[in-house]
């Protein structure tokens, strides 16, 4: 079995393909020769140029689904297509909200496994073959399908880098949303942003984390003053998401968002294994820790065995009077 | 209001994970404990089935060798019974078997609420709950950071990249719980001695009606190649401080090119 057909899930924001979406396109256009991406939303024509770009030949649409939630219609789309004699040999999802509900309706409809948290994906022997980081990131295991595809992959952001290939606009194709039952029965009511200053936590060249070892939530104050000195974006361990110190999507590790700046500062946290994995790919770490048997260590380019106390507070200052 | 909720059994997560070396899946042949992210989905589902003024918590847990370490936890919690499937030819399961064999034990209780958390701390795959919405025919609004019941729905507080969404969506629906939803209880002493009696239904694949091809490893479909040695990061200098770290953090900065 080569790999001919690719379907990558096209999430977009306010009518821009997230950059997952691109990572995915560019992995599925180094493994099989035809690429094309699968969405929803509004607006559609908004977004061919930019998947066309990065090269999809088509943009299959199932239009706008608000209120309702994209994984029951998206998913149930797709199947249909396949189920139509129209399947890819593999389809491609980002490790999202909404890309796991799509793949995980869509293997249940088409009765297909799905192989998760794939960092990188090789075709050996004409067999799709995904790569997964585990024990912390310290193994890489790679596994495949053994039975009929679509072979459906979650592929963790940041596993591939996104490429133009100069490609004209996708040809946008409105596809149909089977029955779906009480499926898709759940309803957004409200959506609420919380306003962010600075770069985007995945986006930024700088990422200041905070932990558990700031002590109480006020002291994280100091990790934001630091990434503004930084022009970079404040991160956290879930060990204070969990304890509601800071919102969710300053979550990095396995369970939040993979970040891969130029540089990574530790502050106060260990270096738990799912900590790790979401930014042991920074090209520079440094860490801040009174415990100089922290795991962090292990992995830091510059190790501060200290305390967040005292160092982070002259450090500020330090920066400031160079401003 | 009758809610069932998905409770892993794994591994003391402390204890360092290893390899079946002609599976190479996890060895799973220790004591099993109640997974962490699913206590969280134990005391939601007591207090929404509390709030609504009766009606019972469930339990569904797919386990080895009639595992109950973690289900005997959740009972402790406060939850009324159990359903536990637990069968040789579940070895192996992948998410989609483990999702048709929480669906088929689901159905048999046809609970108002499906509670699960958003992924497992051992296999996380974070699709087995779509998995088994879709095979119910039920809605679900996944990554859940507060819910509510009221007039036969549930509201949801769904995380999303810019903050969260408000959804609501009428019941029976499946809800995934992240860790921030609430704060498990402790067992109390007399809830430990009231789980010993609690009732657990050990049921096999047949008694599910399932085809044992559909699951365990027969129905898994996939099969991994190979485990390789990460590239691995080393470790850096080392400076502990005395009082005059900041300098050294501020030369590494300038090397770096970031101020
Ligand atoms: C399924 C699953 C998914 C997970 N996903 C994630 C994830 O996505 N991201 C994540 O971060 N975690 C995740 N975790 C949690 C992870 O295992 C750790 O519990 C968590 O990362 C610990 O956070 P921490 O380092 O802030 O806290 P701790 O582990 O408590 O570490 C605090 C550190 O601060 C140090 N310290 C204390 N006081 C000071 C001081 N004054 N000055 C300097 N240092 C000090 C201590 O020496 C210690 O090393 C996950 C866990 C599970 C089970
Ligand atoms: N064997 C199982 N028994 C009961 N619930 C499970 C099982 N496997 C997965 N789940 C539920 O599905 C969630 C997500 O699991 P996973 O897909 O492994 O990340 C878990 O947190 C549980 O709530």
């Amino acid at each position: 079995m080569g790999v001919d057909k690719i379907w990558v899930l096209a999430e977009s924001v306010e009518g821009v393909p997230t950059a997952t979406t691109l990572e995915l396109l560019a992995a599925a256009r180094s493994l099989g020769s035809t690429v094309e991406a699968f969405t929803w939303g509004p607006d559609t024509e908004s977004l061919a140029p930019v998947l066309g770009a990065h090269g999809a030949t088509r943009a299959y649409t199932v239009g706008d689904v608000s209120p309702g939630l994209p994984g029951a219609p998206v998913a149930a789309a797709m199947a249909a297509q396949v189920q139509a004699g129209n399947a890819p040999d593999m389809v491609l999802v980002a490790t999202t909200y909404d890309g796991r509900d799509v793949a995980g309706r869509l293997s249940a409809r088409l009765d297909r496994p799905v192989l998760t948290n794939v960092v990188n994906l090789t075709v050996e022997d004409g067999v799709p073959t995904s790569h997964h980081a585990i024990f912390g990131g310290t193994q890489v295991a790679k596994a495949r399908f053994t039975g009929p595809g679509p072979a459906i992959f979650v592929v963790r952001a940041k596993s591939f880098v996104p490429e133009e290939t100069g490609g004209g606009p996708a040809e946008v194709v409105t596809v149909e949303v089977p029955d779906l039952g009480r499926a898709n029965d759940a309803r957004v009511l409200e959506r609420h942003v919380e306003e962010r200053a600075g770069p985007k936590l995945d986006e930024a060249d700088v990422v200041v984390s905070g932990g558990r070892g700031l002590g109480q939530p006020d002291n994280y104050a100091m990790v934001e003053e630091l990434a503004r000195l930084l022009h970079g974006a404040p991160g956290a361990s879930r060990a204070i998401v969990d304890a509601g110190w800071v919102p969710y999507a300053y979550q990095v590790g396995q369970t939040g968002k993979t970040v891969k700046p130029t540089l990574y500062v530790a502050c106060g946290i260990s270096g738990a294994t799912q900590h790790m994995v979401g930014m042991k790919g920074a090209k520079n770490i440094i860490a801040i820790n009174k415990d100089q048997e922290a795991p962090i260590f292990g992995i830091a380019d510059l190790g501060v065995v200290g305390d967040v106390h005292k160092v982070l507070p002259r450090l500020i200052d330090a920066l400031k009077a160079r401003s | 209001m009758n809610v069932a909720v998905c409770v892993k059994q794994i591994p003391d997560p402390a204890a360092p994970g290893e390899l079946d070396p002609s599976t190479l899946t996890l060895k799973r042949d220790g004591k099993l404990i109640l997974d962490d992210s699913d206590s969280y989905g134990v005391e939601m589902a007591l207090q929404l089935a509390d709030q609504a003024g009766g009606g019972e918590v469930t339990l569904v847990s797919m386990a080895p060798r009639g595992e109950t370490g973690g289900l005997r936890t959740a009972l402790a919690m406060g939850a009324a019974k159990a359903i536990l499937v637990s069968d040789d030819a579940l070895a192996g399961s992948d998410a989609l078997g483990t999702a048709k064999v929480l669906a088929a034990a689901i159905k048999r209780i046809s609970p108002d609420l499906v509670v699960a958390a958003t992924e497992s701390t051992d296999g996380y795959t974070g699709t087995t709950p779509a998995q088994v919405a879709e095979l119910l025919g039920m809605p679900s609004v996944t990554f859940a950071n507060k819910i509510e019941v009221a007039d036969g729905a549930v509201r949801v507080h769904r995380q999303t990249e810019a903050g969260y969404d408000e959804v609501e969506c009428p019941l029976p629906a499946l809800v995934t719980v992240t860790a921030g939803v609430v704060e498990p209880r402790y067992p109390s002493f007399k809830g430990i001695m009231a789980a010993k009696s609690k009732p657990i239904e050990e049921l096999k694949v047949a008694d599910l009606g399932l085809d044992p091809t559909q699951v365990g490893a027969a129905g898994a479909r996939q099969e991994m190649v190979s485990v390789e040695e990460a590239e691995e990061r080393q470790a850096g200098e080392v400076v502990v401080d005395e009082g005059d770290a900041h300098e050294r953090i501020i030369a590494f900065l300038e090397q770096l090119k970031v101020i």
